[in-house]
Order: C-alpha cells, then structure tokens, then sequence
C-alpha cells in the first residue's frame, strides 16, 4: 500500500515540474473567486449571461469566436439563454448565404444553428484594420494562454502609463500583465460602459469577471457535465477499488504471504 | 513454465483444440506459475497493457471525427470537443492516457532496472520493452503533432529538423520526411498514417513481450531463480489477476482525476493556438515524458552530436544486460547498486527538470554534468560495481532460509519493496 504513496509522490513531482516549466516567467495575477473552479464547479449562469453581453458588446468588434454557434447560448450548462431569446440573439444578426438559385449570395438573420458572426472577412481584413496585430479568435482563448482566466481577468485590469524610460509606438499600450508588457490592444473597458439588463454594477472588475467567465465556458463548453461526470467516475472508483480490495485479501487469505 | 499436458473435458473442446490450441494457451494463462512475492511494482504490466487497448479504442473513436488536414485539422479537434457526443471526454483520456502510458512505463522501467529483471535469462524481453518504448515515444511524438496547434508544427520542425545533422544526406532526408520543403499538409497525413500504425506494432511487439516473459517467467524482488511450479508460487489466475486488478484501479483512479479535473495541465497552453508557420512560440518545448532527452540533446553544444548523444542514451539501455556485470539480480542484495540506483533516478529527474527550462546559465550546466553522469552510470559505474562490490547472501528461495536460517531472509522478506 505504502508503495503507493511513493507512486502519487512521484507524480506530484512530475506536476510540479510541469507547473514550473509553465510558470518560467509568472508575474502574480489578480485573483478572484471562479465558480466553475473546484470538484463541482459551475458556471454563474447570470455571469455568463452579462460576459455575453460585454462580448457581443465590446470584444466581438474586433475578436471573432468561430467555434461557437447561436444555439450554443441555449444549451445546457452554458449562459442558458430560452430559446426565444437565443433565436431573438440569432437574428439580430446579418448572416451571408447563398448562393441561392440564381447563384447570387445573400443576407439573411441569423439561425440558431448559424455560427458566431466573424467581425471580418478574413486574416488579412482584421490585420489590416488594427494596425497589422491579429485580434486572436476568443473561442479557446482561456486555454491557449499559459495564465488562463487569472490572466485575462488580469490582462483586462491591467492598463497602466508606461514606467519611465519605456517609450511606445503609435498603437501600442502597456500593459502589467501583458508578456513583454506591450499590447496592441487598446484598454477597452471602463466604468458604466455596458448597461447590465440585471441592474448589476457595471464596474471594470466586474466587467472583467464576466466575460472571462464566458469566455471559459466558449473555450470549455461541457465543463459542467465533465466535473459532475467525474465526481460519479471517481466515487465508482473508489468503492470499486475498496470492494476489490477485501476480495483480494480474501483469496490472498489461502496462502501465507502478505499482499 | 508448466509443462503437463492439458485436455480439454467437453469432446468438442478436444477436438477444436487437436486443430487450434487456444484453450491450451487459455489454460496456461490461467495456471501460469507466478512468484508469490511479487510486490506492486510488478503490477505496471498489466497497467501497460490497460494503457495501450484504452489508447487504441480512445484513438479509433477520435480517428472517425478527426480530419488529417492542415486547414481543418485543428477545426475538427474543436468539433470533437465541442459537437460529437462525449467528444470531450474520449480525446481527454486519450491526451492524457498517454501521459498516464509513460508515467507506467518509466515505473515498469525502472523496476526492472530495481531488481534486475533485465539480466540473464529475460534479456530478449528486455530488448522488446525498448523497442517497444522507442516506439511509444514515436506514435505519442507524432499525436502531438495531430491537432495542428502551434506546439504541434514547431514541435515537429524541431524534431524532424535534427535529422538534418546527418552529413551529406541529412538535408535530402528532411525534405523526404516533410514531403515538401517545410512541415505542411503531406507531412500532417503521414504522421497521421504512421500514429494509426504504429500502435498496431506495439500490440505486436506486447504480445512477444508477454511470450518471452512466460519461457523464463517473472523475476521476482529476491531476484533468484525458483521452481516453478512450486510452493513459491501461485497460478496467474486468481492471485494476481485480482492483485493487478486492484493496482489497476489505483490507477484509474489518478487517471480519472487528471481526465475530469486537470484535463490540459500535461499539455502546453500554446497548442490551443492553429499552427502558424510564420509565428514562432516563445520556448518550444517537447511533452514532459521526452524531456530528460530533450535535455541531454541540448547539452551537447554540436548538432550532430547532440542527436547521437539522444540516441546513445536510449540505444544504452538495450546494451544493460550485459553492461551490469553483477551476478546477483536484485538491488535487495546489491548494497552499493541500490545506492546508484536512487542517484540514477535523481539524475533522470533533474534532466527532465533542466528539459523544460531554456537551455543557458545554471541550467545548461546543470544538464550538461547531469547527462555526463547519465553515460557514467551505465558505461562506467555498472561495469566496475559488478566486479567490486561486496554482495549479500542469497536465501535459497523466496520461502525457505539458506541451510536453515539465513541473516538476510528476515532482510530479504522486509525489503522485497523498493522502500529498501
């Protein structure tokens, strides 16, 4: 049994070794409660809700999400939009079909099964358009940074004049928490910007909070189902484990030799 | 191995197995004599083996969602994640149960490192578990490379471009492993046909593994040779089929948690990005099982070197069995091995530490001294220990003191665990 215990040693420490490799340049990030962090995390439903708004509102000017669709907002364990109102969402939007019969492309409002309208035609449109840095695609944002939600909760928090004797170009902004503290993306939240439907106080923090919420679920849509999932798995586990456990001091209990 | 004859009762049974004897080998599996010593270290055979159907039935799941292209590859992960039913959770234990396949196979590994399984009679089973290892480390190389992050393409440029340290043809042969003149689309769908391959051979190799364990069968933590079968053993069926079992589901249990809780923290945050060619990340560095080699690759200052010394320090091992002079098996009786044994896993670990760190200052010496005693264990220290160290005695068998009362049984029975 002890030999086990070595075991789970070990691979704490090869964790550990993972968790510094990843952390070769940390700087501390600002800290929040997450709900969806822990054995059964979950998303705040009216959190995700308000990160969509500041979304739709403020990022996807510029930040497409080309993995989600409009029926994503009303399924299970996302924001949980109903679905009047996800279609109501949907077809707030200009949508490019075609080509129809007479082989002409058209427009149309948006379809639950529609995906997220990207803010440009292409690559090349969104360079162009934001002095030639690429608004990446926030669809797995949260997992494609090294800090995730700590760090874009952060990064949005982090606007700051830059230290004597760093000089910025024209379009570039420093930023605390930003690797190499430049950042081509101008601060873009600021107190009272959006109007909650909730009444909640639209305060940068809180801003920051919710759409950095939201974008953990776009990157992580089945979070809900993986943690509770789990919980069932590893329970089964452990009892399993336990039943299997007396079974094999059972047989071993025929010969003289320890287990 | 157990030599009498069997028969099957039903007269059907007989006459199947007069033409194809699979319940002679079903027979054998059952009442294959174990020694009843083993302890848990022992159990990562069976874990291995969970390891690779899982990787296999995971990855054929994945296979039929995943598309082998450069322009949708990295989409089509994101349907799975997203779309197919249980996506999710099929390519998290299948990211993750290869994590979980290396941590079993560098335990198995050095258990039979431990208590010198790979000597004289096992040397072929050894021989087979590194090839076998060599080619874990190229199928989970080329997964990697699948979902087309940005780790994947950089990973491979790096990997692919140390075949072009060869002299004279070295160019020539990396424009042929790309097919192309970078990584792009036609070396996408040959990784891809090579990953769906090579898992196939390693079930082969497994099973050649499992038949030349079964002619000498198990070594044992006292290391001697015992009869089989005897009072020292016990048949394969009940005994350690419920003891792997139980192992197993420790196992599983870590395994879940990492599935459930921790899906991405083996993984690297910069493969979430598509594969850019013209961005490159800021470290690239390998999966946390390859970085021991990693490192001695780069702490070699010369290119062409570097890649031999890499390959040196697996090719190495397949030369243990006769590199380890000693007589005596197990590290139980071997006081000064056991020593080196510890100092050896330290090194091991240190190189992966220094691995993942960007190869200057403290590190680089750090790594260049750490693979200098790497080569030092096993051409130098192994040779020289089996000539001069002072060994203990062996008891006569697992159950029985040597001449009616051994010192070390008391030793032998207390330290069969590497907690020694």
């Amino acid at each position: 049994m002890k030999n086990f215990f070595r075991i789970l040693f070990l691979i704490s420490l090869l964790i550990g070794f993972q968790y510094n490799s990843n952390a070769a340049e940390k700087v501390e990030y600002l800290k929040t409660d997450w709900s969806f962090k822990g054995l059964f995390g979950k998303f705040d439903r009216a959190a995700l809700q308000r990160g969509y708004q500041v979304y739709t509102e403020v990022c996807s000017s510029c930040h497409s999400m080309k993995y989600l669709s409009y029926r994503n907002l009303a399924e299970k364990g996302g924001p949980e939009f109903s679905e009047e109102q996800a279609k109501a969402i949907a077809a707030s939007f200009e949508v490019k079909d075609g080509p129809n019969a007479d082989g002409d492309m058209f427009t149309r409002p948006g379809k639950l099964s529609d995906k997220f309208v990207m803010p440009y035609e292409n690559k090349k449109a969104a360079q162009a358009a934001n002095g030639g840095a690429y608004p990446p695609d926030m669809s797995v944002l949260v997992k494609a940074r090294g800090g995730g939600v700590d760090y874009i909760y952060s990064l949005l928090q982090g606007y700051e004049d830059p230290p004597p004797g760093v000089t910025l170009d024209d379009g570039v902004y420093y930023n605390k928490y930003m690797y190499g503290n430049k950042i081509k993306m101008a601060n873009q939240l600021s107190d009272g910007l959006v109007e909650y439907s909730d009444g909640t106080n639209a305060t940068v923090e809180q801003m920051s909070k919710d759409v950095t919420t939201f974008l953990m679920w776009a990157a992580e849509p089945h979070l809900e189902s993986r943690h509770q999932m789990g919980f069932k798995a590893i329970v089964y586990l452990i009892i399993l484990t336990i039943l299997v456990y007396f079974s094999m001091k059972k047989i071993w209990s025929r010969i003289k030799t320890e287990v | 191995m157990s030599d009498h004859e069997y028969t099957p009762k039903s007269k059907f049974g007989k006459w199947f197995n007069d033409r194809l004897p699979l319940l002679t080998l079903a027979n054998h599996l059952t009442d294959y004599p174990t020694p009843k010593n083993l302890n848990y270290w022992w159990t990562f055979g069976g874990i291995l083996t969970f390891c690779l159907i899982t990787q296999i039935v995971t990855g054929l799941v994945l296979a039929m969602h995943y598309i082998a292209h450069a322009d949708m590859a990295f989409d089509s992960v994101e349907h799975i994640m997203r779309d197919v039913n249980y996506g999710w959770l099929i390519r998290y234990i299948h990211a993750n149960g290869a994590s979980m396949f290396f941590l079993a196979v560098y335990i198995h590994i050095f258990r039979s490192l431990f208590y010198g399984s790979y000597k004289a009679p096992r040397e072929i089973i050894w021989i087979i578990g590194i090839i076998i290892y060599l080619l874990m480390m190229a199928a989970a190389f080329m997964g990697y490379v699948l979902p087309w992050g940005q780790m994947s393409f950089w990973g491979a440029t790096v990997i692919t471009n140390l075949f072009s340290a060869i002299p004279l043809v070295g160019e020539g042969i990396v424009t042929w492993l790309w097919g192309g003149y970078s990584v792009d689309n036609p070396t996408l769908t040959r990784f891809f046909t090579l990953h769906y391959l090579i898992p196939f051979l390693i079930l082969g190799l497994v099973v050649l593994h499992i038949w030349a364990l079964h002619i000498p069968g198990n070594n044992n933590p006292v290391g001697i040779d015992i009869k089989k079968p005897s009072k020292d053993t016990v048949p394969f069926h009940p005994y350690i089929v419920i003891k792997d079992g139980f192992a197993l589901l420790m196992f599983m249990i870590v395994f879940a948690f990492f599935v459930f809780y921790t899906p991405n923290i083996l993984g690297h945050a910069d493969n979430y990005i598509e594969a850019d060619p013209l961005v490159t990340p800021a470290h690239i560095v390998p999966e946390w099982y390859l970085l021991p080699f990693y490192a001695i690759l780069r702490s070699v200052p010369d290119k062409l070197l570097g890649v031999v010394a890499m390959l040196s320090a697996i090719f190495i091992l397949a030369a243990l069995p006769w590199l380890d002079t000693s007589k005596i098996r197990s590290a139980v009786f071997r006081p000064l091995y056991r020593q080196f044994y510890w100092i050896l896993v330290a090194d091991v670990l240190i190189l992966g530490y220094v691995g993942a760190m960007p190869a200057e200052g403290l590190y680089l010496l750090v790594a260049r001294i750490a693979t200098a005693y790497y080569f030092l264990h096993f051409l130098v220290i192994l040779p020289v220990l089996g000539f001069k160290e002072r060994t203990l005695p062996l008891p006569l068998s697992i159950t029985e003191p040597v001449l009616g009362g051994s010192p070390n049984l008391a030793a032998a029975k207390k330290k069969v665990s590497l907690n020694s």
